[in-house]
């Protein structure tokens, strides 16, 4: 089993959802998070005071998958998420040691 | 002169001999009229309600919206607290100080010059058949109340996310008194007054209001220090769709300010308004126009700043100017204060977060002067005559003195309060925000 961890822009979300679920995917957390990569930040103007805003929203997926799945899922992911600009995001994949699905107790593959 | 100026009582005689009783004692009565007008009465009934609502809700969301989100209800309270206290002390004392006529003479210098007596504290010896120029002396009464409530309101922005609530009350209650009482009464008391005999123009408070307020919190700010973190730490506004809608509630509200200080329905009225509203318009503009140049986007808290300081700008100015004349204070305001609240600040590094000197007290003295300009017929004003030297000699005298006096009485003020309760909050109650600090309350659960 393998973690995806996928930081995205959130305009992409729902694009990003549908071509999962084509792939077979069957779930996923989505957390809004902050931060900063290449992509600068913007700056804000108040009453001539300027800001600095480094740290911009994105959102993080957290998508859990048998190792077959992976780079079905991985490409999916980049094909929807990407728009050519620097911001688009970044996908980082973890070994899986184990999964327990708490309702049933079901451990494994099978809990995913 | 103003011993002609006693009222005729059409409307009670059971009153009369209570009254004459007291209006023989007030030879300097200011009001040289005699019977009820219904549609004055009705325009400044309308005004009051109009001024009280650009203290609340206009300037409590105005400023709110300027804070960060942990202090959001503190402004909030205390813009509320300060209504309700600072009227219930302008009933105590306060219209009296201000208004009370008794021991002034005209050309003569001597206490009541400065401020009035007692003889009116809880409204004593009037009711509401009691006329002030052509409407009820209690109509007159509850509108200046608006005032009184609003000036010191102004304040909170320049101390705001640090002060102890407890010291904001004290200091207000104390400042309404030693300061706004005593400008009040030289401008607006009537002959007799220091600044009324001088021939000063202040129409609706850029003297009474604006100056006294923006000096307050110029020194208000100085003493209590910086917020922790400033200027390093961002401390961007926190909701500026409130700013926005505080700032259209001040505008409208200001229509009852500036117009209803003719206190009459009549074309000073309709004069005052519009210049006001060419004059906010203007400055509007002018700032939107300085930061798009300045900063490449015309920001909207700009114009909306700078629709207020053209509002503060014009508010002395309204009663004696003409069109021209509100086009010219509003630009002047928008320049001279946002210089004023953006390289100046900074430059001086003090912390008046929320720019009541840069816009109120700057903006107060801008239209304060230029009202001596462009009251003067010649230029589109309806002062025939008059020598613009000498006038802003006399603006100029009179705004030195009334910022000398506000600015040493606010520094004893604070003092003061700073022994009783302290003024500030303590560093980790300041990290936490005012609202749990202070309230016990979040603004938002979100």
């Amino acid at each position: 089993m393998k973690k995806i961890q996928a930081v995205i822009n959130p305009f992409k979300l729902d694009e990003v959802r549908e071509v999962l679920g084509k792939v077979g995917v069957a779930g996923m957390t989505v957390s809004e998070s902050k931060g900063f990569g290449r992509q600068k930040g913007h700056t804000e103007v108040y009453r001539g005071a300027e800001y600095q805003v480094d740290l911009l929203p994105k959102l993080t997926l957290e998508i859990v998958v048998r190792d077959d799945l992976l780079e079905a899922a991985v490409g999916a992911i980049t094909d929807a998420a990407r728009t050519g600009k620097i911001g688009d995001g970044k996908i980082f994949i973890s070994s899986i040691e184990e999964a327990v699905r708490i309702r049933t107790g079901e451990r494994g593959e099978a809990a995913i | 002169m103003h011993r002609l100026a006693r009222p005729r009582f059409a409307l009670s005689n059971r009153l009369l001999p209570l009254l004459l009783t007291l209006f023989l004692g007030l030879p300097g009565a200011a009001f040289a009229a005699d019977t009820l007008d219904t549609g004055d009465t009705a325009w400044i009934l309308t005004s009051t309600a109009l001024v009280l609502f650009m203290t609340i809700p206009g300037l409590a969301l105005f400023y709110a919206g300027l804070v960060r989100t942990k202090n959001v209800l503190s402004v909030l309270m205390h813009c509320l607290a300060l209504t309700a206290l600072m009227t219930i002390l302008w009933l105590v004392a306060g219209y009296s100080l201000a208004f009370d006529t008794t021991g002034m003479v005209e050309g003569q210098t001597g206490l009541h010059a400065f401020i009035g007596g007692l003889d009116k504290a809880f409204l004593s010896g009037v009711d509401g058949g009691t006329l002030s120029g052509t409407i009820p002396e209690v109509l007159f009464f509850i509108f200046q109340c608006t005032f009184a409530v609003i000036t010191p309101a102004l304040m909170i922005g320049a101390f705001a996310e640090r002060m102890r609530f407890s010291a904001v009350l004290i200091f207000s209650s104390l400042w309404l008194i030693v300061v706004y009482a005593p400008i009040c009464h030289m401008t607006w008391g009537g002959a007799g007054g220091y600044f009324a005999d001088m021939g000063v123009f202040d129409f609706a408070g850029g003297i009474v209001v604006h100056i006294t307020a923006g000096v307050g919190a110029l020194v208000a700010c100085i003493m209590i220090g910086p917020r922790t973190g400033y200027p390093k730490t961002a401390m961007p506004p926190h909701n500026l769709t409130m700013c926005v809608t505080g700032t259209g509630m001040l505008w409208v509200g200001w229509f009852g300010f500036n117009g209803g200080s003719a206190l009459g329905a009549n074309g000073d009225a309709a004069m005052a308004i519009t210049v006001t509203h060419i004059s906010a318009s203007t400055a509007a503009l002018t700032w939107m126009a300085i930061e798009w140049f300045k900063h490449s986007k015309p920001s909207v808290l700009g114009i909306a700043t700078g629709a207020i300081a053209g509002l503060a700008a014009v508010t002395p100015a309204a009663g004696v100017i003409g069109p021209i004349g509100g086009l010219a204070i509003g630009f002047s305001a928008g320049i001279i204060c946002y210089l004023a609240s953006t390289t100046m600040k900074s430059k001086l590094g003090y912390d008046d977060s929320l720019d009541v000197f840069g816009v109120h007290g700057v903006g107060g003295f801008v239209g304060t002067i230029l009202a001596g300009v462009f009251g003067a017929a010649t230029m589109g004003g309806n002062q025939i005559g008059l020598s613009i030297g000498n006038q802003v000699g006399v603006q100029l005298t009179a705004a030195l003195i009334t910022a000398a006096w506000a600015g040493i009485a606010s520094f004893a003020l604070l003092k003061l309060t700073d022994m009783i309760v302290g003024l500030r909050v303590d560093e980790d109650d300041e990290r936490m925000g005012l609202d749990l600090s202070e309230h016990d309350e979040r603004g938002y659960s979100l």
